[in-house]
């Protein structure tokens, strides 16, 4: 490509704009392409949808506007503070996962024959689909067949549908959920119990450090990073059980077990659901939620990060 | 849900393609969108053929969608990629799509066709703004069946009225047999429950006018249907809020439970679970206040026209066609369930017989508690429903609960 006098004269000792900004413009044009994404799939919708949330609309004629008052009606709303009370329980029991995936992969730390197929085996729940595991867990439960109303009913005479009493209904869900949970926290676990350097394990070995005292100022402190992110997935994981609840109960028995997910899809998207603004609202108080905790785990990353 | 839905719209659109490339190409298309379970897909592709045979230039495409799936899919389907022709319901189930100008007026097809004459029985239910917006194909009968063997077993006799039912469920709870059951987690079957109590205790008109908000729920005529109502809650089923009306089928079968408030669409299913014509009976739904005429729950399926058709002169013709009498004598013959038209004939069969009779001779026809009030109180409302047959303590919080809802929802 030979250059023209002119462009030689503009742009001398082929010092041109580009050459000069280069270093500072490289890294933007890399990013473009996740940042135009990101735009477009994350911040565009989250935009939108707290627009949509001042708004009166069945999601097919014309958009009234309301202003506060989705906001209003969801304060004075009981079934939204039975979904908050519900996301509350998800998160709190949820939680149960990140140590009974720890004692699991402690279990399964060991060098026996065949210890790879009980360990995939103890993975296997996490692999099948959310669905399938609520189906499972509705036959577990379902009254008149099911294998823990049948147990119960064995035990003590009258069996439990747990699934249609509105104070236990929402315990179930979650230990359903547990299932494969504990199952990826096993697994991160593992991982993280490769890691653990066998030095600082022989060194507390002989200054006399066993059981418990072990597990909590050697192993623990090594595991951190696998916590970490154990605690990152399962509270997400708690904010997001939406696949349980539409398959096991459909938020059901009279909504006692709609989690905030669960509601917003309900009021947006479902077979009576026509009122898209109030959805937004209730999807933007799960967003604000959510932020609190995204808030806190990247505060905590880049510190982390920055090494103090 | 979703993912079966999708799953049987592919395989439906795949159908669809492989018949496309079969026919000749100078055909012109009418793509057809519906919800059929395996039994009316069958009695619809044989009346597909039918009109293709009579309208030898047209190619009906049909998309066949799960029955749940698609009451979501129709939203995206009507205003993205619209069909020509598309299944729904009458009466206030359809007013979001009549609102939002999605299906179109087909007017014309009933003048042109006579049919306010020979579908006057759903005129109402498809009429909106003075104007029509679909065609009824198909309706069918609520009611109480029973089993009969559990009758004979316990000594009771068909129930004349309220007081005798009320009385038989005390004498089926001695023998350890559920006098009613149903199951609620998809919470509409216990909507037909309420319906038919409030149709009985205060008529017709005034449940028409609490489903379309014109009285308070807090009102002393619905505390006293609740009031008959609760006589009969501890002889429900337990764990109904657990369970689904295929399971409630199968409790009426095994002779756990005495009688079921269903519709005719479980007759083929009971069947299947063992029932027979002589162990399966239909009752009316008992007389609650004397003298109220009797009206009964007749849910009507329609199709429509979705505004942004293409080929709108065949759907026409298509619905004229699916309107007209012997075409509904062979469909609903082959669904088991009543035609539309009053010239057609109901089939040869003792349930279809009797809700024939039931339905033509009852003083006013109610489509049911979600096609009747709006998609909002609908849903409210079957909660409140479902919440009353666990918790019948609960009622007056459970009324005041939906006249909240009633005074936000119809403005």
């Amino acid at each position: 490509m030979a250059h023209t006098a002119d462009d030689m004269m503009a742009r001398p000792a082929g010092k041109s704009w580009w050459r000069t900004n280069q270093r500072r413009l490289a890294p933007w044009l890399f990013l473009a392409p996740g940042v135009f994404m990101f735009m477009l799939y994350v911040i565009y919708p989250i935009i939108s949808s707290i627009w949509l949330s001042f708004y009166d609309w069945d999601g097919l004629g014309a958009k009234t506007w309301l202003g506060l008052d989705n906001y209003r009606e969801l304060f004075a709303d009981d079934n939204f503070y039975t979904s908050l009370w519900n996301n509350v329980i998800w998160l709190v029991f949820f939680m149960l996962a990140v140590p009974a995936g720890l004692f699991m992969a402690i279990f399964l730390n060991q060098t026996v024959t065949g210890i790879r197929i009980y360990k995939s085996l103890f993975f296997f729940p996490f692999v099948i689909s959310q669905v399938v595991v609520g189906l499972i867990f509705s036959w577990f439960y379902a009254p008149n067949f099911g294998l823990l109303y049948k147990l119960i009913e064995w035990a003590t005479g009258t069996g439990i549908a747990f699934l249609a009493e509105p104070q236990y209904v929402t315990y179930a869900l979650v230990a359903a959920g547990l299932w494969p949970q504990i199952a990826y926290c096993m697994i991160l676990y593992l991982t993280g119990l490769n890691n653990v350097s066998p030095d600082q394990v022989e060194a507390a070995r002989l200054d006399g450090a066993k059981g418990w005292k072990m597990l909590w100022f050697v192993i623990l402190p090594q595991l951190r990073p696998a916590t970490f992110i154990a605690i990152v997935v399962t509270v997400i994981g708690a904010l997001r059980s939406f696949d349980i609840v539409s398959i096991m109960t459909d938020g059901g028995p009279f909504g006692s077990s709609r989690v905030l997910s669960f509601y917003m899809y309900e009021q947006a998207l479902s077979e009576y659901g026509y009122r898209m603004g109030y959805g937004a609202a209730i999807a933007v108080i799960l967003f604000a939620i959510m932020m609190v905790f995204i808030t806190g785990f990247i505060w905590k990353m880049v510190r982390d990060e920055s090494g103090v | 849900m979703i993912k079966f839905s999708l799953k049987s719209a592919l395989a439906g659109v795949a159908v669809a393609a492989l018949m496309a490339s079969s026919a000749m190409a100078e055909k012109r298309v009418l793509k057809y969108n519906a919800d059929f379970d395996p039994i009316p897909l069958a009695a619809f592709e044989a009346l597909i053929a039918d009109f293709e045979a009579a309208n030898p230039d047209v190619d009906v495409q049909l998309t066949n969608f799960d029955h749940e799936g698609y009451k979501t899919a129709i939203r995206n389907f009507l205003t993205a990629d619209s069909p020509d022709l598309a299944n729904w319901y009458a009466g206030n189930r359809m007013a979001p799509f009549v609102n939002s100008g999605q299906f179109m007026d087909v007017s014309d097809v009933w003048e042109a066709n006579n049919l306010k004459e020979e579908l006057a029985s759903s005129l109402d239910g498809m009429t909106m703004d003075g104007k029509q917006w679909g065609i009824p194909y198909t309706y069918y009968q609520w009611g109480v069946y029973y089993n009969k063997e559990v009758y004979a077993k316990v000594g009771v006799s068909e129930p004349k009225n309220w007081d005798e039912f009320v009385s038989n469920c005390e004498k089926f709870s001695a023998a350890g047999i559920d006098c009613l059951t149903t199951g609620t987690k998809a919470l509409w079957p216990g909507a037909g429950i309420f319906d038919y109590i409030n149709l009985r205790t205060n008529g017709y008109q005034f449940h028409m006018d609490l489903a379309n908000g014109k009285v308070p729920w807090t009102d002393d005529k619905v505390k006293a249907t609740f009031a008959n109502w609760a006589k009969i809650v501890p002889y429900i089923t337990k764990n109904h809020a657990a369970i689904d009306w295929q399971d409630a089928n199968a409790l009426l079968a095994q002779g756990k439970a005495a009688n079921f408030v269903i519709g005719n669409f479980a007759v083929g299913e009971l069947k299947k679970a063992g029932m027979t014509n002589d162990t399966l009976g239909f009752l009316q739904f008992p007389e609650i206040t004397a003298g109220v005429p009797r009206a009964e729950e007749a849910p009507t399926d329609t199709i429509h026209i979705p505004a942004g058709a293409k080929n709108v002169d065949d759907a026409k013709k298509f619905l004229a066609f699916v309107a007209s009498a012997d075409v509904q004598t062979k469909l609903n013959a082959a669904l088991g369930q009543l035609p539309t038209n009053s010239k057609s004939t109901a089939a040869d069969d003792p349930f279809i017989q009797a809700g024939f009779k039931t339905v033509s001779t009852a003083q006013g026809v109610a489509q049911f508690f979600d096609r009747d009030a709006p998609a909002e109180m609908a849903k409210i409302g079957m909660e409140g429903f479902q919440q009353f047959m666990v918790q019948p303590e609960k009622v007056d919080e459970i009324l005041e609960r939906l006249e909240k809802a009633r005074q936000r929802i119809y403005k």
